[in-house]
């Protein structure tokens, strides 16, 4: 398989003031992105995630190390656009994002900023708005709609750029229950069609629907590996404070006291077959 | 614009002292409108609420000494943060409650420590060089300092990671060991609500929907769903199996019951079949 995004030795330090030390957020990482994947990056605040994330697509540039997107440098810059258009990045707040007070004005900003002619633009800003089920908004005003609509303005902003890659830096923290499930399906939805996918996220039930999952402890990677290898390791997800989700500390406790749970038992639909056997 | 709407119809409840009492209810539906309401922030067009003996819907009732009884934390309360250093921030309720220096510290002390942090260590740093839990705390302590008898708390651990999420709640639970005041907090987490709460209200439309204990709220999957909410994930499993046919206990509240009731299951199913 190719790889999209590849991460060679990352290093990225910041400070606040001169003159203290510098603080190391990332500490030499690496690791590589497939084309078409689903990748979820897990950790606590403060564990280097969105650090790592923001140096996905040239936000923030190596303090050492490489970060190639496709066949750039992220640090070259005659190539940044480039880069960013292969991998467009949504945040956490979605009021942050919004610049135009009508949606469709909203959607078309970073196209035209790519110079497309207009036809295009129109094309794309309606399939984008189509994609995360807004067409129907497109003339109304960002601020008026609810946390989950404005945050799905703010990935079709992104699509319509055609990124190949998308980087979600915590799309749903700052949403209730309905907002979240709606951008997890636009998630899963964008990824089915081929947009590589790298999800930045704290919720445990957001994660078992990657098909990778990346642990992030103390500025390394903890744990790399499936949902299921990974949620399998329950002692050094707990040292690292970490939740595993409801299902498989379940299936977890079940073991302890002898049933013979197996270790891809992680989700609730998984749970509830295996109970089932012994009807 | 839209047009003016009911955000909250006919709302009628009793809390008791020393009560913890969790809101749910989907965005929009009049949650945080009704904490508004009680420490009159915003005022009812027509009903009355009483705050102890106090009717603070009455004319000439002094909204001072209602805010000093009735401490709301808002939403994201660390975005309020504004002093230079943490025992700034706290002191600045009881300052302008007009009480002493000497009491002032005193209350800053007991804020801090309720909240986790240790005084001495946090007391001269800047309250924005911190963790977001911990911004959180020192922005709940300056709502303790003012030692309300009722504490308000809308969505506390909106936005934060797991552990940080953890802490908050054992310490909204600390919190009340020690002060025995009455919690009100609403939480999209229903998990949390089922944890902590004695009383469960649900809101819907701008109405009240259901009171009750969390076992009686969380008893109505179906009420509940009507209305775009769900139970809490144990009860989503324990339900789960129930419709895949296995003769379980469905209202079950949290993972050690959940726990219980599954490995007898199996168990009788493995040793005796």
């Amino acid at each position: 398989m190719k790889n999209i995004i590849r991460i060679e030795n990352l290093i990225f330090e910041y400070s606040h003031l001169e003159e203290e030390p510098a603080i190391r957020a990332v500490d030499n990482v690496s690791l590589n992105i497939e084309t078409g994947s689903f990748t979820a990056i897990i950790g606590k605040n403060g564990s280097g995630k969105s650090t790592l994330a923001k140096n996905l697509n040239g936000l923030l540039l190596p303090s050492g190390g490489t970060v190639y997107v496709k066949q750039w440098d992220t640090r070259d810059d005659a190539h940044i656009w480039d880069v960013r258009q292969t991998a467009g990045m949504v945040f956490q707040n979605p009021d942050n994002q919004l610049v135009s007070s009508i949606v469709e004005d909203d959607v078309a900003f970073g196209p035209e900023n790519l110079g497309i002619e207009p036809k295009e633009i129109r094309e794309r800003v309606d399939k984008a708005l189509a994609d995360v089920n807004m067409g129907k908004y497109k003339k109304k005003a960002p601020h008026l709609l609810s946390g989950g609509q404005k945050q799905r303005i703010a990935i079709a902003g992104v699509v319509a750029m055609k990124p190949e890659c998308i980087i979600f830096d915590e799309p749903t923290a700052m949403l209730d229950p309905k907002g979240r499930e709606e951008i997890m399906s636009i998630i899963d939805e964008l990824h089915r069609e081929g947009i590589t996918v790298v999800l930045i996220t704290h919720f445990m039930e957001e994660a078992v629907r990657a098909d990778r999952i990346i642990i992030m402890d103390d500025a390394k990677v903890l744990l790399d590996g499936t949902p299921e290898e990974v949620f399998a390791q329950e002692e050094t997800l707990r040292e690292a404070n970490l939740e595993i989700p409801m299902a498989a500390s379940l299936a977890h406790k079940l073991r302890k006291r002898g049933i013979k749970v197996p270790e891809d038992v992680i989700t609730v639909e998984r749970l509830v077959e295996f109970v089932c056997q012994y009807k | 614009m839209p047009d003016e709407q009911l955000a909250l119809d006919n709302i009628n409840f009793d809390i008791y002292d020393g009560e913890i009492v969790g809101i749910i209810g989907h965005t929009g539906s009049g949650k945080s409108t009704l904490l508004q309401h009680l420490n009159g922030l915003l005022r009812p067009h027509s009903g009355t609420i009483c705050i102890g003996d106090t009717d603070i819907t009455a004319p000439g009732v002094l909204m001072k000494d209602i805010r000093r009884r009735v401490g709301l934390v808002f939403q994201y309360p660390e975005y309020q943060l504004f002093e230079e250093t943490v025992a700034k921030d706290v002191a600045f309720g009881p300052k302008n409650l007009g009480l002493s220096d000497e009491e002032v510290e005193d209350r800053v002390k007991e804020a801090i420590g309720l909240v986790g942090l240790d005084y001495e260590k946090i007391k001269d740093r800047s309250p924005f060089e911190l963790s977001g839990g911990q911004k959180r705390r020192v922005a709940i302590a300056g709502v303790l300092a003012m030692k309300p008898q009722v504490l308000v708390l809308d969505e506390p651990t909106a936005g934060l990671d797991p552990g940080a999420h953890k802490e908050i709640l054992a310490m909204i639970q600390e919190v009340h060991k020690a002060q025995n005041n009455i919690i009100i907090f609403v939480s999209h987490n229903m998990g949390d609500i089922a944890d902590l709460s004695d009383k469960v209200m649900v809101m819907n439309d701008g109405k009240l929907m259901m009171v009750g204990t969390p076992e009686e709220v969380f008893g109505q999957k179906e009420r509940l769903a009507e209305i775009g909410l769900s139970v809490p994930p144990v009860t989503e499993l324990m339900h789960a199996l129930k419709d895949a046919g296995v003769p379980v206990k469905e209202n079950i509240l949290n993972l050690k019951d959940a726990e219980a009731e599954i490995y007898q299951y199996l168990q009788r199913k493995i040793l005796h079949d």
